[in-house]
C-alpha cells in the first residue's frame, strides 16, 4: 500500500506544510501508522550554499561528538542545532533529530571532478553503515526531511512542519514490510538533492543494489527504497543523462514496443536497456523524485500501483489519490494518469 | 589371469513368454550383447552399458536390465567403483577415460537452492497474459551512455555500441564438435537453435558444410588444435570461442582417435584422414593473459569487429581473478565451464576431481567483475550441470546472463547418460562416426525434440520470474535475494552471497 503524494511550483512559490499534511493525513486509508515523512525544497534561505544535514542521534551525548568530529575532518560546521520537535501523544521520540549545515573542503577530494557532492555521499554512507547512533537521513542544500514512525498528521505536528516554506514538498503514508517502526525506514529517502517516495515493492531489488554499490553507494535502510535515490544520483548526474531518459532506463519500453520504433529511436532505446539492464525495476510501484529543479513521478512497466497528476496554474501535483489532490486544491485541473512507464515531469522555470 | 572376472555391472534378461523372437534388441545393440542361435536369442551381459537401445526398441516390454545384479562386499571407503578402478589399472597400466560428465556423488548445490515468489504484498505477473521479457544480449555494453537531447531536435545516441547477440530465451547449446558428436545430431540441434532464436556451438571441429544454412546461429570454436579454423570459419560464426578448458577436464587438452576421423570429419578439422586429433593443453601462443588479448584482438581484426568473441574456461579455485583478467582482455563474453560439464571422452580422474561447481564459480566471477567495476565489459554464460529450467533461473540469480546446455541437450536426442561415449559405438547414434550408427538419427525429428525442450524450459523460466514479480530477465539476474539456500553451510553461502531459507 502506501501513499505518496508530491506538488511543485514552477516560478518557487512557496507554500507551508499545512495543506500537504492534510493531503496525505486523507489517505490514512493506505498507511498503518508506522510511517510517515515529507520533505521540502526552498526551507533554509539563509543557508542555501551549505549542504543541511538531518541526522538522528540515539542519544546526543555519545552519539554527536564521533559525527562532529568527522564532519570538521571533512569540512566545516556552520552551524548546527537541534531540530524543534513538538511532543505528541501518538508519537514516541525515539532519536534526536539533529540539523548541521555543511560546508566540505574540496582539497579533500582531488580526484573528483564534483567534489562537494562526492564528500557529501561519502560521509553520508560511511555513517549510515557503520550505525553508530547517528544517521543522516536529509544531505541536500535548501532543503529538509522530516519523518518519524507515526501517523502523518502526528508527524508532521511532531515537526510542526506547517513553519516550513517550500517550493516543492514530498509526503508519504507508510504502510511498512519491511522494517516496520524504524524511522530511518520511513520516506522520503533522500541523498544530496534527490528525495524519493515509493509506494511498492521492487522485485529487481537485489540486482539494483549490487549495481549501484559496484558505484560506490552503499544501501543501509534495510528497504528498497533507497536504491531509487542512489540510481537517479548515478543515472543523472553522474553519467548525466535527463530526468526523462533515466526514467526510461528505470522503466524501459518493451522489446515488443522497441522493434516498432523507427531505426533512430530503436538504436537508442536498445543501447538504454543493454546498458542500463542492471538499473531496470520491476515489481509494482509508484515514485515521484525530486530535485530542487523538478519533481518526475513514474510507474512500473505495467502500472501495477496507482498515480495520477494534476496542474493549478504554476503547480504539477501528483500522488496515489485525486483525493488528496483535491484536498490541497478542489479545483484542480488536468488531472490524468500517466501510462505505465511515462513520466510526468514538472519543471520549475524562474 | 589373476584377477579373473568381476560380477557384472548389469544383467540383461529377456521374459520368453513377452519375447517375439523379433530380433530387433540384436539389430539396434552396438555393444553385442546379443546375438541369435538357431530360434532364441542369446545374451552376454558383460557388455551391456545400459544404454537403453534395446529396451526403446522392444515392442514387447520384454527387456529387462537390472544394475549390479551381484556386488562386492560392501564397505565404505573401497567402493566397487575404486576397486574397478584398481583392476583396470593393475590390467593396462593406462590412464583410465569415461564419457559424460562427473560421476562422483558430489553435493548438488543447485539442489540446495530454492527460488522466491510473491505473496500478497506484490503481485505474481501471469505470462499469459502480460508481456514477459526472456531477450537478452550476450557481448559487451557501455558502463554508461552519452545521450544529446536538444529542443525541436531527434534525441542522439552518442556512445556506439559494439556488437552483441541477441537470444530470444537465455539457453543457448554449448560446443560438442564434429568428431565428438556426429553430424546429424549437429543438424538436428543446429536446426533447433535457428528456429528458437538461440545458438549453439560448433566444438574444435570445424563447420561442415551441411550447417552453413545455419551458420547465423553457430559459435565457431578456436580451441588449442586450431582444427577447421580458417578465415572462412570465423567469417561464418555469428560469434568467435577461445576454447582455453573444459569443465570435464581442466588444464588438459583433448584427443579424438583417430578411428573417429573418418573422411568427412577430417575435411572438416582440415586434418588427414585416420589421424588422430590431438588438441595441447594449453594454447602455445597464449602462455599468459597478455597472449590472450593478443588473440581476441586478432580474431577481431580478421573479422573487422563485427563479431563477440568469447572465452571458455574451466571453473577451477582461481576462476574469478581469471574472469576479471579475461574481462579486461577485449573479450565479449566469458564462459565457465563446472566441473559437472560433459564430454566425449576424458580422463577419469580429471572428470571427477578437478575443477569446482558452476554455481560457486558464476556467483564468485559475478561478484569479482563487480566490486572491480566491469561486470559490464563482459557477459557471463554458464556451463557444465544445467539439467533443468529451474537451474536456469538459479544460476541466473547468481549472476549468469545465459547457459550453455550440452548433455540436456543429447538427453532430448535420445542419449540414455550411459557414460560411454568415449567408445564411439553410441547406439543412439550420436557420440559415434560409425555410419550404420550415425544414420539412425534423423535430423529433423530430433530437431524437434531439443526445440521442444528448450520451449518448455523456456516457458517454465518465464513463470518461475512472474511467480517473483519480475517481468524481464535483467532483474532476475544477479538477484540472489530471491535465492535462498536450504541446508547450505555459511561459508558457501558467502560465497553464494545468498541468505538461509527463513532469513
Amino acid at each position: 500500500m502506501c501513499g505518496i503524494i508530491g506538488v511543485i511550483d514552477r516560478r518557487r512559490q512557496c507554500m507551508d506544510g499545512t495543506k500537504i499534511k492534510e493531503a496525505l493525513a486523507s489517505m490514512d486509508e493506505r498507511g498503518s501508522g508506522e510511517g510517515a515523512g515529507y520533505v521540502a525544497y526552498g526551507i533554509y534561505p539563509d543557508y542555501k550554499d551549505y549542504y543541511a544535514l538531518h541526522v538522528f542521534f540515539d542519544n546526543i551525548r555519545e552519539n554527536k561528538a564521533p559525527l562532529d568530529n568527522l564532519l570538521e575532518k571533512w569540512g566545516t560546521i556552520i552551524h548546527d542545532e537541534q531540530i524543534k520537535t513538538y511532543e505528541q501523544p501518538g508519537l514516541r521520540k525515539v532519536h534526536t533529530p539533529w540539523r548541521y549545515f555543511f560546508r566540505p573542503d574540496r582539497g579533500m577530494m582531488p580526484k573528483s571532478t564534483t567534489p562537494d557532492e562526492d564528500i557529501v555521499t561519502h560521509i553520508v554512507m560511511k555513517v549510515n553503515s557503520e550505525r553508530n547512533g547517528a544517521l543522516i537521513f536529509s544531505s541536500g542544500k535548501n532543503l529538509g526531511v522530516f519523518k518519524a514512525a507515526g501517523w502523518p498528521e502526528d508527524v508532521a505536528n511532531f515537526y510542526r512542519i506547517q513553519d516550513y516554506q517550500g517550493y516543492l514538498w514530498l509526503a508519504h503514508n507508510r504502510y511498512p514490510t519491511n522494517t516496520a517502526g524504524w524511522w530511518g525506514g520511513a520516506h522520503p529517502f533522500n541523498l544530496l538533492n534527490w528525495s524519493v517516495v515509493h509506494n511498492g515493492e521492487i522485485t529487481s531489488y537485489g540486482t539494483n543494489r549490487r549495481y549501484i554499490e559496484s558505484y560506490g553507494y552503499k544501501c543501509t535502510m534495510y528497504t528498497d527504497t533507497e536504491v531509487v535515490a542512489y540510481l537517479v544520483d548515478l543515472l543523472v548526474r553522474k553519467h548525466g543523462l535527463s530526468e526523462k531518459m533515466a526514467v526510461r532506463a528505470l522503466a524501459p519500453p518493451f522489446w515488443d514496443e522497441i522493434d516498432r520504433m523507427p531505426a533512430k529511436e530503436q538504436e537508442l532505446n536498445r543501447a538504454i536497456r543493454l546498458t542500463y539492464g542492471p538499473a531496470l525495476m520491476n515489481g509494482p510501484f509508484a515514485i515521484c523524485v525530486a530535485n530542487e529543479n523538478s519533481l518526475v513521478g513514474f510507474t512500473d512497466r505495467i502500472k501495477l500501483r496507482p498515480l495520477v497528476s494534476g496542474e493549478s496554474g504554476d503547480r504539477l501535483f501528483i500522488s496515489s489519490e485525486e483525493a488528496a489532490i483535491r484536498r490541497i486544491d478542489p479545483d484542480v485541473e488536468n488531472i490524468t494518469m500517466p501510462k505505465a512507464g511515462e513520466p510526468v515531469i514538472g519543471r520549475v522555470i524562474a | 589371469m589373476s584377477i579373473g572376472s568381476t560380477p557384472l555391472r548389469f544383467r540383461v534378461t529377456i521374459d520368453p513368454d513377452r519375447c517375439m523372437n523379433c530380433g530387433r534388441c540384436i539389430e539396434n545393440c552396438s555393444y553385442g550383447v546379443y546375438r541369435k542361435e538357431g530360434d532364441s536369442i542369446r545374451i552376454n551381459s558383460r557388455n551391456c552399458v545400459a544404454c537403453h537401445r534395446c529396451l526403446a526398441f522392444c515392442p514387447r516390454d520384454a527387456i529387462e536390465i537390472e544394475e549390479k545384479p551381484g556386488d562386492y562386499r560392501s564397505h565404505p571407503v573401497w567402493t566397487r567403483e575404486i576397486r574397478e578402478a584398481v583392476f583396470n589399472q593393475a590390467k593396462t597400466g593406462r590412464i583410465i577415460s569415461g564419457g559424460m560428465g562427473n560421476a562422483l556423488p558430489w553435493p548438488i548445490i543447485f539442489d540446495r537452492l530454492v527460488l522466491d515468489a510473491c505473496q500478497v504484498t506484490n503481485p505474481s505477473i501471469d505470462p499469459l497474459r502480460e508481456p514477459m521479457e526472456l531477450r537478452t544480449y550476450i557481448g559487451k555494453k557501455p558502463s554508461s551512455l552519452s545521450i544529446r537531447e536538444r529542443p525541436g531536435k531527434d534525441v542522439e545516441l552518442l556512445t556506439k555500441l559494439t556488437p552483441n547477440l541477441q537470444i530470444e530465451t537465455p539457453i543457448m547449446i554449448g560446443h560438442m564438435s564434429y568428431g565428438a558428436i556426429s553430424l546429424p545430431a549437429q543438424q538436428a540441434m543446429a536446426r533447433a537453435v535457428h528456429r528458437i532464436g538461440t545458438f549453439m556451438g560448433t566444438g574444435e571441429g570445424g563447420l561442415h558444410q551441411s550447417l552453413y544454412p545455419y551458420q547465423k546461429n553457430m559459435i565457431v570454436q578456436v580451441a588449442s588444435g586450431r582444427f577447421g579454423v580458417d578465415i572462412d570459419y570465423l567469417e561464418r560464426g555469428a560469434a568467435i570461442e577461445i576454447k582455453i578448458g573444459q569443465g570435464a577436464k581442466p588444464g588438459i587438452g583433448g584427443h579424438l582417435p583417430g578411428e573417429k576421423v573418418c573422411a568427412d570429419v577430417a575435411c572438416t578439422r582440415m586434418i588427414p584422414e585416420g589421424s588422430d586429433a590431438i588438441s595441447p593443453a594449453p594454447h602455445h601462443d597464449i602462455y599468459s593473459i597478455e597472449d590472450l588479448k593478443q588473440l581476441v584482438h586478432g580474431l577481431k581484426e580478421a573479422t573487422e569487429w563485427k563479431k563477440p568473441v568469447f572465452v571458455k574456461i574451466a571453473a577451477v579455485h582461481n576462476t574469478a581473478a581469471i574472469a576479471a583478467g579475461i574481462a579486461r582482455s577485449g573479450a565479449d563474453a566469458v564462459v565457465i565451464d563446472g566441473f559437472r560439464g560433459g564430454t566425449g571422452s576424458a580422463p577419469v580422474v580429471f572428470r571427477d576431481h578437478v575443477g569446482i561447481p558452476i554455481e560457486a564459480a558464476v556467483a564468485s566471477v559475478d561478484a569479482k567483475l563487480r566490486s572491480q567495476g566491469i561486470r559490464n565489459e563482459v557477459s557471463i554464460i554458464a556451463s557444465g550441470g544445467i539439467r533443468q529450467s529451474a537451474d536456469v533461473a538459479k544460476i541466473i540469480c547468481l549472476g549468469a546472463d545465459a547457459v550453455y546446455i550440452g548433455t540436456s541437450a543429447l538427453v532430448a536426442m535420445g542419449c540414455r547418460v550411459c557414460g560411454t561415449c568415449n567408445r564411439g559405438m553410441c547406439a543412439w547414434g550420436i557420440a559415434t562416426q560409425k555410419p550404420e550408427l550415425t544414420k539412425r538419427l534423423d535430423p529433423e525429428t530430433n530437431a524437434v525434440q531439443v526445440e521442444n525442450l528448450i520451449h518448455g524450459w523456456t516457458l517454465e523460466l518465464g513463470e518461475l520470474m512472474g511467480a517473483a514479480g519480475i517481468n524481464s530477465i535483467e532483474s532476475l539476474r544477479g538477484n540472489r535475494d530471491r535465492l535462498r539456500g536450504y541446508m547450505l553451510d555459511e561459508g558457501l553461502l558467502n560465497v553464494l552471497d545468498v541468505k538461509t531459507v527463513g532469513a
